[in-house]
């Protein structure tokens, strides 16, 4: 019943054009603002989706675990690379293991598994939603008694908040091993003694706020793809659309939150 | 062709609208509807595209909300009715849409369990697979049960569509455009299932169609929305015997003389 459709900008049709894109920011955020609220009430709601969350949470992880296997490792191959000159000049490249343990855990694991899955599991819940809401499944979904916004919204938002941090453990994991491979080809380095300066160099906060920092990402993953697709516009250029901006909301969503994100932990450094 | 009448029981009206007004901005698309269908009726509701047909049954299952007026369905006011109310309504009414509307990421079989997988507790697997089959049989599909609905055509598609939505056996249809695109002999099919259906469960239908065979074939009572109301409305006789020229031109370009 609460109708999914915003209202048509009624007034403004005498107004100024500054005014009318004003209501119309304005308006859009409103509808941000009541659809993201509606799945904090939804959420805790039964029925239960469990089934459909379970689904869509593999579906998160099969989508993107081949790129991010490949992604993770790389960036661990070229950043211990990358690194290695400047430890050099010290004469500190046993210290290379410490370095990129902090790297990857704290920023680039998060970072690269959230832009993956940005594009590649962001895009592809725009365009889901939105194909279903312009080719009226998501109405078909109402009227046979089902909420649409649990079942297809709820479920996905959870999904990608549950996903996102478990292929942010997985990345971590995936970067270490092509961190080790160029670390062992080039130094020598064991792999208890890898391990060991790994682990050595992270705390528990590091952990700590990269997971939280991943359920954030996940959740705004979902939301935006969700949003997008559920908002669409009629027809096939309309669902394009969703999921292209999916793409771009989410990724510069990401950014702001690591911006954020940085700031609190530093504060949390500090006491 | 002549319908027997003998089901339609006019003491008993099922859906009830009053004075129901929607517009979208400035585009003013009902202006005051009255309409009364009554228990067993098939009622066939004409109109040229964009007329506010497809909008008028979306307001009759609360998917778009009246600007003004009342829409009673079996006793209940759709519009102030909670969303647990509106959801058991629902279910007494099936709503075949116009684009037929089927989730394409399931197939067949699981697109037609969808609402009694959900709806319905405590049923068996037999139990569900038999409803399916049986719904698959009446539209003539039983071969596509496995099949996605990308794999079928537009017409397929849409009897899959009607299939759906008679698998929980509503007290209601509402068809929209239910032979739009199909082949004369598979639209002949359809008004024999609509037919059917309004025999065998004793249900009240609202049929949306531009198609004047259908009409004719389906309808007990035919109402034709002309400028947002309902201006004529009685047998088919009555509604084309007029020489209003928007509704002379309706029937003429339907039927090549
Ligand atoms: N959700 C909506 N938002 C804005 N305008 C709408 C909406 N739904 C319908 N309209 C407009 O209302 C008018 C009537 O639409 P409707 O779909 O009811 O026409 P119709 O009589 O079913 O036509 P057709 O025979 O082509 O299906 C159209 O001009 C359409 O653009
Ligand atoms: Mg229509």
């Amino acid at each position: 019943m609460e109708s999914t459709t915003t209202k048509p900008d009624e007034a403004a049709t005498e107004k100024p054009v500054v005014t009318r894109r004003l209501d119309r920011v304005f308006l859009e955020l409103y509808n941000v603002a009541a659809f993201v609220s509606r799945f904090f009430k939804e959420v805790l709601m039964p029925p239960y989706e469990g089934k459909e969350i379970i689904r869509q949470f593999f579906e998160v992880g099969y989508k993107s675990l081949g790129l991010i296997s490949l992604t993770g490792f790389i960036t661990g191959i070229v950043f211990t690379n990358q690194s290695r000159p400047s430890l050099a000049e010290f004469g500190a490249t046993s210290w290379l293991p410490s370095l990129i343990a902090i790297a990857i855990v704290r920023a680039l694991a998060p970072l690269v598994t959230a832009l993956i899955a940005s594009g590649k599991v962001g895009s592809n819940i725009g365009a889901e939603l939105g194909s279903m809401k312009v080719t009226e499944q998501i109405d078909a979904m109402e009227v046979s008694a089902t909420n649409p916004y649990k079942f297809l919204v709820v479920s996905r938002v959870l999904a990608t908040t549950f996903a996102i941090p478990t292929l942010t453990m997985y990345t971590i994991f995936v970067a270490m091993v092509g961190a080790f491979i160029n670390v062992n080809a080039n130094e020598a380095t064991s792999f208890p003694a890898f391990i060991e300066q790994f682990f050595g160099a992270i705390t528990y906060l590091d952990v700590f706020s990269s997971v939280i920092k991943s359920f954030v990402f996940g959740f705004t993953i979902g939301m935006v793809g969700c949003y997008k697709g559920y908002h669409s516009s009629k027809g096939t250029e309309g669902v394009g659309k969703a999921a292209n901006s999916s793409v771009v909301t989410s990724m510069f969503l990401v950014f702001i939150e690591e911006l954020l994100a940085l700031q609190i932990v530093a504060a949390l450094r500090a006491v | 062709m002549k319908k027997p009448e003998g089901h339609i029981d006019h003491n008993n009206v099922v859906i009830s609208i009053r004075g129901l007004r929607k517009s979208f901005g400035d585009l003013h698309v009902l202006r005051g509807v009255d309409l009364d269908v009554y228990q067993g009726e098939n009622l066939v509701v004409l109109g040229r595209s964009g007329t506010g047909k497809s909008v008028l049954i979306k307001l009759i299952v609360g998917l778009l909300r009246p600007d003004a007026g009342t829409i009673n369905v079996l006793g209940q006011d759709v519009d102030t009715l909670t969303v647990k109310e509106l959801d058991q309504l629902r279910l007494k009414v099936g709503f075949s849409f116009q684009s037929s509307a089927l989730y394409d990421s399931m197939t067949i079989r699981e697109n037609l369990e969808f609402p009694l997988v959900r709806n319905v507790r405590n049923l068996s697997r037999q139990e569900i697979n038999r409803a399916v089959e049986e719904s698959l049989e009446d539209v003539g599909l039983s071969q596509t049960i496995n099949q996605m609905p990308s794999e079928l055509s537009g017409g397929q598609r849409k009897r899959i569509g009607i299939a759906r939505t008679l698998i929980l056996k509503p007290d209601i249809m509402l068809y929209d455009e239910p032979t739009a695109g199909l082949d004369p002999i598979t639209s002949n099919d359809i008004n024999n299932l609509i037919n059917e259906v309004q025999e065998r469960h004793r249900a009240t239908s609202i049929i949306i169609t531009h198609d004047l065979t259908c009409a004719k074939e389906t309808g007990d009572r035919l109402a034709m929305l002309l400028d947002g109301r309902f201006e004529r409305q009685g047998t088919f006789d009555e509604v084309f015997a007029t020489n209003d020229e928007r509704v002379q031109q309706f029937y003429h370009y339907n039927f090549i003389e």
